[in-house]
């Protein structure tokens, strides 16, 4: 139980997706820019991570390896997560259509977040159990989100300050997310 | 056909200055802050993220009137994971430390934006010679600016430069620059530049009186394509 929640937390925190492996950079600066967008953002990712997860590691342990297939595994694992953001695209328009409209063409991009296929890959090649994988996506969907809110309070701020011309727009935002990543290294140690 | 050559080379150029996919398009962030922390990553990921690239685009364009409409984006993606795998192979028996030190993002490169943006809107719409220019123009923008990112990480952050340390930096390098939090600042920093340098062109080109003589006359081809 300690060892999964040492998962959770530092997937969640430690190395956080976002801020310090760099990935799904694209929604963190294009989806970041409204709070209820960002958590319906994060949520979506957190679901897909975990379905994908779910469905790529029986996969890459009950087909892929016994037929010596592992180099399948980019091509399979993105064909799933493709089929698993169809899904929750299709659920989203018919159950809550005011947050499919405003992740808008976001949502499909979920397939290319580099953050979903990032987490299936790492779950395999840091050989963890099927439990402690599911753990892992679970920990960096709430890593994910928690960036992606934590920084929409910052944009937030943003808007009302006074940046210098060539700085408007992603510059600035960036700058923001490096300071933002500094925070984030404060809890660098914390699981060691 | 000098036409057509130049609209090939204009297909090319138009890749590394005008819509660098990413300081221009701001697409492919991701490999661009990960990997960027020694300029000699940023370049082996450029051109692995090139022959990728060109592989996908040469492929999707010469498959584009076969593959069906509703079916394409998977059918890119299955396209553009086999050449991913392709190049995991070849690094990884031929220049094994390049593979070891680019590990996760190299798989990642399957779900970059360039590539698929480009197959999107350019190979599955152009021939097979535009689409293999176009593929080159944006992988040598992207390796540029990879470079350069590289580069700045790598002299600040670690006092060298491709490996060779600088006297004076190497002695106190500024850890920060390349820790995450400096991969996001070097970039927007660079992209303010590039912002800089760009707001700068349009009085210059009111200022211009015809293509003669001028630099950039290869590169804009606005007025040529409407004249």
């Amino acid at each position: 139980m300690k060892a999964l929640m040492v998962i959770l937390l530092s997937a969640m925190l430690t190395d956080n997706f976002v801020l310090s492996k760099f990935m799904g950079i694209c929604p963190f600066l294009g989806v970041s820019k409204k709070l209820d967008s960002a958590s319906g953002m994060g949520i979506a990712v957190t679901f897909v991570m975990i379905c994908a997860t779910a469905v790529t590691y029986p996969i890459h342990h009950a087909v892929l390896v016994p037929n010596g297939l592992e180099y399948f595994d980019t091509v399979v694992f993105i064909l799933v997560i493709a089929l698993f953001v169809q899904l929750v695209e299709t659920a989203l328009k018919k159950t809550i259509p005011s947050l499919y409209k405003s992740l808008g063409v976001y949502l499909p991009l979920i397939t290319t977040n580099c953050a979903v296929l990032g987490v299936t890959v790492l779950n395999i090649d840091n050989s963890y159990s099927f439990v402690q994988s599911i753990v892992n996506s679970f920990g960096a969907g709430l890593g994910f989100m928690l960036a992606l809110v934590i920084f929409s309070g910052v944009r937030k701020k943003m808007e009302y300050a006074d940046i210098p011309e060539t700085f408007k727009g992603v510059p600035a935002t960036l700058i923001a997310a490096s300071i933002v990543s500094v925070s984030f290294m404060g809890f660098s140690g914390l699981f060691s | 056909m000098p036409e057509n050559k130049t609209s090939l080379g204009r297909e090319v150029t138009k890749g590394i200055i005008k819509e660098n996919p990413t300081l221009v398009m701001l697409l492919g962030m991701c490999p661009t802050l990960a990997v960027t922390t020694q300029a000699m990553n940023g370049i082996g990921m450029g051109l692995a993220t090139t022959f990728v690239l060109l592989g996908s685009n040469i492929v999707i364009s010469a498959l584009r009137k076969v593959i069906p409409d509703k079916v394409r984006i998977p059918a890119f993606i299955v396209i553009i994971a086999s050449f991913v795998t392709l190049i995991g192979f070849l690094l990884e028996g031929f220049v094994p430390s390049l593979y070891e030190s680019l590990g996760i993002y190299l798989t990642l490169i399957t779900v970059n934006c360039i590539i698929f943006g480009r197959a999107e809107m350019f190979a599955s719409k152009n021939g097979i010679l535009a689409s293999a220019a176009d593929a080159i123009g944006m992988g040598i923008g992207f390796t540029l600016a990879l470079f350069t990112m590289g580069s700045v990480r790598e002299i600040i952050g670690s006092g060298s430069w491709m490996g060779i340390s600088i006297p004076v930096i190497h002695d106190n390098p500024m850890l920060l620059f390349i820790m995450p939090a400096g991969g996001f600042f070097t970039l927007g920093m660079i992209i303010a530049i590039v912002n800089k340098l760009a707001n700068k062109k349009p009085p210059q080109e009111i200022e211009c009186g015809g293509c003669e003589g001028c630099p950039m006359a290869d590169k804009c081809g606005g007025k040529e394509a409407a004249e």
